[in-house]
């Protein structure tokens, strides 16, 4: 179980970037992705502001050399997974056992709401395509067909740590001696559903989110995707290229306290970030960045704060919320964050937390709000916490 | 290889395999295009202020869950994973449904925060104070088998020695008229048991939970050792898998002539069965076999209900007739073939021995 396992490929679409090189440009520029909602009818447009990716479902398939119907959570995979492969360019992949692991929260939720409007007034009608893919599995199963992966694919769906327990279970896959090779993280579209949802929860921010603000609101909802391809220390040996990191350490611990709400002092936030220290091998202090689950909602970056003050105190590593930059984008923002922490080891930098300016009363810390370049960067933690108790957290570490 | 004992199963069905029933001794038939379980009395399990709020799949989750960890004698799992394809359909129906209604205006919560693929393995945990490895997969007609391999790697890491894993769908109305319309079911009520003789188009729907202890070791009362799990993705619907079959097969160091019986995914459908009664004639000619989904209707992790037979068969050392298909009698049961082939798209093998 000692095997290490690398990260060889990065792949990300987002409010601020439709692959990689966007995604280091936006956060150097200190660009934001919020805005109006554009890309369905809601009566939250104007309202509620949403980070949506800049493509619409016409450009995505297009570029995706998918069907225009498809679910725009399968079109933002595809594309993510494949510029994770293009990058990874492993050599000979066909000799090799490759996964697609995979997340989402609500699989084609999207075009089911199409169907759904028609299926109520009459339970004949309403296109069944638009429907036929509505489970979560399909995302996976249409974009592993496309990336020609089906030797191995399976689907998580643990609400905002999704994408961060499929890569996880990827790891995991690989140091089981199942796969050499797996492609893994997740993507979830904007949907009508999920703003609703939250809306009904009140904890959506009116403005661009503050994260871990004294007077932060709520969360801002966005979309996008992340994949990250993880390989065995024999196929690193194959690359042409260092790989960006290693997968050093993780846990998944439940909070067991509320279906929606962490408990007061992070308990399960506390045992994943401890946990994952302990497999890394690691003390609090060898931690270089924290990439923060922080949400933005009052209930998240109080309890997380909580435990990384009773798990850091009083030596704390620079941290920020890239939510403030891609907005909250459930299943898939476990992925999206992970791929920023590659790229935090990789290129030795910090991104800034937008928007910060009172520090939280109860936390003796605060964010950092500055894009930052040459940091001596070993080792980066990424937090990843959702409904039902489930908290993640993965460990990043250099090569 | 990785393995497993299976300390206890608990299965809510269409049939009584809930509770004190003695295996298989009251079989339910019905007249029916859709099996629905048969409801425990929810109150044993789950404390009654909960239930209210619970949907149909929450409750026999948990209760499924509660009662299997109850017969393991075990507190606190070290993991809870769950499979569903469906998730928790009832309350995502219910807000969709709203969300359309009330034009996204004043929508109560309820539904939503419910509606997470999550929900069972997250309220297992919450009434367990469980804070350890929880997980939930959700991937078609092997959400089921991701859970178990998730279970099976636990154990080979060493993270645990009881892993409590579950495969639950709900079937709801809505769902039922959708796939209708997509042609999975049959046009007319058959009787469940007469579903193999029918030859006709559509099989009939199901639903169910079922849940099973993991462990590393024996227990005294094991009822049988998962020694092996595979599953793959081809979408050719006239695949021949003897290969995989046998290869599978060789890699537990066997032949088909160890297998007492092999239990299959047979619905009814006579396009869905065609691959089935090719392995019939061919591969499984010489071994007895049987069918479990006339039992619990086709739904995506029913191999989940197939694992609790074929555990229940091994612990019991008895196949109870209304599962075989044939004259084939099996004395002493010791090695047990499950092979589902979900929707002509996923297989799935089992392999269920004696401890």
């Amino acid at each position: 179980m000692s095997e290490p396992v690398y990260i060889a490929g990065l792949g990300v679409i987002s409010a601020i970037g439709n692959n990689v090189q966007e995604h280091l440009a936006a956060f150097k520029n200190e660009t934001a992705g919020m805005g109006e909602i554009t890309h369905f009818e809601s009566v939250h447009r104007g309202v509620l502001p949403v980070a949506e990716v800049k493509m619409t479902n016409h450009q995505l398939a297009e570029k995706a050399g998918m069907p225009l119907d498809a679910s725009r959570t399968a079109l933002l995979s595809l594309l993510a997974a494949r510029e994770a492969m293009d990058d990874a360019a492993i050599p000979n992949l066909d000799k090799w056992r490759v996964g697609f692991v995979s997340a989402n929260t609500v699989g084609g939720m999207d075009r089911s709401e199409d169907f759904f409007v028609e299926f109520l007034k009459d339970s004949s009608k309403g296109k069944l395509k638009n429907v036929y893919d509505h489970e979560c599995g399909s995302m996976t199963e249409l974009v592993a067909t496309q990336l020609g992966i089906t030797d191995f694919m399976t689907t998580l769906s643990t609400a905002c740590s999704s994408s961060a327990n499929a890569i996880f279970y990827g790891a995991r896959l690989i140091k089981n001696g199942v796969l050499d090779v797996v492609v893994a993280g997740g993507a979830d579209a904007l949907t009508k559903f999920t703003l609703n949802g939250f809306n009904t929860l009140m904890i959506l921010d009116k403005e661009f989110c503050k994260p871990f603000d004294q007077n932060r609101e709520g969360l801002n909802l966005g979309e996008g995707t992340g994949y990250v391809v993880l390989v065995s220390d024999r196929v690193k040996a194959s690359l042409t290229k260092e790989p960006y990191c290693r997968l050093s350490g993780y846990q998944n611990s439940n909070d067991a306290y509320h279906q929606t709400a962490s408990s007061p002092d992070g308990t399960g936030s506390y045992m994943a970030m401890q946990g994952a220290l302990k497999r890394a091998g690691l003390q609090p202090g060898d931690i270089d960045y924290i990439n923060l689950h922080g949400t933005g909602t009052p209930n998240n970056d109080s309890a997380e704060g909580t435990a990384i003050k009773r798990l850091f105190d009083p030596h704390y590593p620079p941290m920020s919320s890239t939510k403030s930059f891609t907005g909250h984008t459930l299943g898939a923002s476990g992925a999206i964050e992970a791929v920023c922490s590659a790229l935090a080891v990789k290129h030795h930098i910090i991104y800034p937390n937008l928007r910060f300016q009172t520090q939280m009363e109860e936390l003796p810390f605060s964010p950092e709000t500055h894009y930052l370049e040459n940091q001596d960067i070993n080792h980066v933690m990424s937090n990843s916490f959702g409904f039902g108790g489930n908290c993640t957290s993965l460990i990043f570490s250099k090569v | 290889m990785m393995k497993a004992y299976i300390r206890s199963a608990s299965a809510i069905s269409a049939q009584n395999t809930f509770g004190s029933q003695v295996f298989l001794t009251d079989v339910v038939e019905s007249q029916t295009t859709r099996l629905k379980t048969i409801e425990p009395d929810y109150k044993e399990f789950i404390d009654p202020k909960l239930i209210r709020r619970m949907s149909h799949v929450i409750k026999m989750g948990v209760a499924a869950a509660m009662d299997c960890l109850n017969k393991a004698g075990v507190d606190q799992p070290d993991a809870i994973i769950t499979g569903t394809a469906f998730g928790i359909m009832e309350d995502t129906v219910t807000f969709l449904t709203r969300i359309v209604e009330m034009q996204e205006e004043m929508l109560p919560p309820t539904a939503f925060i419910q509606s997470t693929h999550n929900t069972v393995a997250a309220q297992i945990a919450l009434m367990l104070k469980c804070h350890n490895y929880n997980n939930t997969f959700v991937h078609k007609g092997i959400s089921f088998e991701s859970a178990l391999l998730d279970g099976l790697m636990l154990l080979n890491e060493e993270e645990g020695s009881n892993i409590l894993v579950g495969g639950i769908d709900e079937m709801i109305d809505t769902s039922f008229t959708v796939l209708t319309r997509l042609g999975l079911y049959k046009r007319r009520p058959v009787s469940n048991l007469d579903l193999f003789k029918e030859r006709s188009k559509g099989t009939i729907g199901g639903e169910g939970a079922a849940f099973f202890v993991l462990s590393d070791k024996p227990g005294t009362d094991s009822l049988a050792h998962l020694s092996g799990l595979k599953t793959f993705y081809d979408p050719d619907i006239t695949l021949d898998v003897t290969g995989a079959i046998n290869n599978f097969l060789a890699e537990n160091n066997l032949t088909i002539a160890d297998i007492d019986l092999v239990l299959t995914g047979k619905n009814g459908d006579i396009k869905n069965d065609e691959p089935y009664e090719k392995l019939k004639s061919g591969l499984f000619t010489n071994t007895p076999y049987a069918n479990y989904k006339h039992l619990s209707g086709e739904y995506p992790t029913s191999s989940s209900f197939a694992l609790w037979l074929a555990a229940n068969i091994i612990k019991n050392q008895d196949v109870p007739a209304v599962l075989l298909d044939g004259e084939a009698t099996v004395k002493s049961p010791q090695k047990i073939l499950v092979y589902n082939r979900y929707q002509n798209k996923y297989h799935s093998l089992m392999l269920v021995s004696a401890c």
